[in-house]
């Protein structure tokens, strides 16, 4: 026999369980939400650029300038974090006159992807323009970790 | 069936419970790195256009935050650090943050919003590089009152294990 107060015990129960998956859910953050297809592996791009054969993807860096100048993929143009208007607009501007089928490669690297805040609205924001070759570049940890200590391809400063 | 509801129940919130512990848990053991080198100083600019130096610090356990205002797990840590910083300031504690934001202005209002009391410079390539890379962010180092850096923490790190590392640093003086 369950009383009275059992039941609500367990709907306030249910309840903080629904609460924290909701706040997990947030938590892990917008870059989670990007689909697979949305994106590419570092050892995948690595590929494309040592291709000789085949589209070298125009490739933006959407964290800020201070990772930037200190390492990133070498053809890659500073964009800065598009968490800010300002950087929104200048991605677009940055854009707005190639063809839509350009191929596109947005990376960050700045925090964990689950807590990156930069990838998705720019992702976002390249889809709505129209732009439908676009990938993220999957960095599970920061640039360092997962791009720089592999040994892949750097640059520094400008 | 109300049974069954109410067991379901807290088997979900066990489970959450044990995945958050076991990531924070995780992400501590993962981001620390024991170091022992000389922090190596520098010159930057405050929020109030004044330069600080670390060396003036010496004598100090220095918590030195790498962080920018759009990075969340960085957000996240900071009312942590203003509760150490107030916590542990007559025993010598001094938080320095680092910003990485491109400009000073959202730095600025941050610092306003949060009520951060210690020193906030804007940071530049050349200072992450003289640390080894500040190629993610946050990136906390912990120095001793010798001015050498003790432990370094890539990523968010729980307030716990800072405070476990400044409370060993601060009890030699």
């Amino acid at each position: 026999m369950i009383s009275k107060w059992t039941e609500k015990l367990a709907l306030a129960v249910l309840i903080s369980a629904l609460s924290t998956v909701i706040f997990l859910s947030r938590a892990l953050g917008q870059a989670t939400s990007l689909p697979a297809s949305h994106l590419i592996n570092p050892e995948e791009l690595v590929k494309v650029l040592q291709a000789t054969k085949g589209e070298r993807p125009l490739m933006f860096q959407v964290g800020s300038y201070v990772l930037y100048a200190q390492a990133h993929i070498p053809g890659s143009d500073y964009v800065g974090p598009v968490t800010s208007e300002l950087g929104l607009q200048q991605l677009r501007r940055r854009v707005e006159s190639l063809p839509r089928t350009k191929f596109i490669v947005l990376y960050c690297g700045c925090c964990p992807w689950s807590h990156c805040p930069n990838v998705k609205p720019a992702d976002d924001a390249l889809h709505a323009m129209g732009f439908t070759n676009v990938k993220v570049l999957y960095i599970a940890n920061n640039f360092g970790a997962d791009w720089v200590e592999k040994g892949y391809p750097v640059a520094k400063g400008q | 069936m109300r049974r069954r509801i109410l067991i379901g129940a807290v088997l979900i919130l066990v489970a959450a419970g044990f995945y958050l512990k076991a990531r924070h848990s995780f992400r501590a053991r993962q981001g620390a790195a024991r170091q022992h080198f000389a922090a190596p100083n520098f010159s930057l600019p405050e929020l109030n256009g004044q330069s600080l130096q670390l060396s003036d610090y010496r004598g100090k356990v220095v918590l030195l935050d790498f962080w920018a205002t759009w990075c969340t797990p960085c957000r996240e840590e900071i009312p942590h650090l203003v509760e150490l910083q107030n916590k542990y300031r007559d025993q010598g504690l001094q938080i320095i943050g680092i910003s990485m934001d491109d400009s000073p202005e959202p730095v600025r209002e941050f610092y306003k919003r949060f009520q951060m009391d210690y020193p906030v410079v804007i940071g530049n390539a050349e200072t992450g590089e003289l640390y080894g890379g500040v190629l993610g962010l946050p990136i906390a180092f912990v120095i001793g009152r010798d001015g050498r850096i003790s432990a370094k923490h890539i990523g968010a790190t729980d307030a716990s294990v800072l405070e476990q590392d400044i409370r060993g640093l601060l009890s030699p003086q």
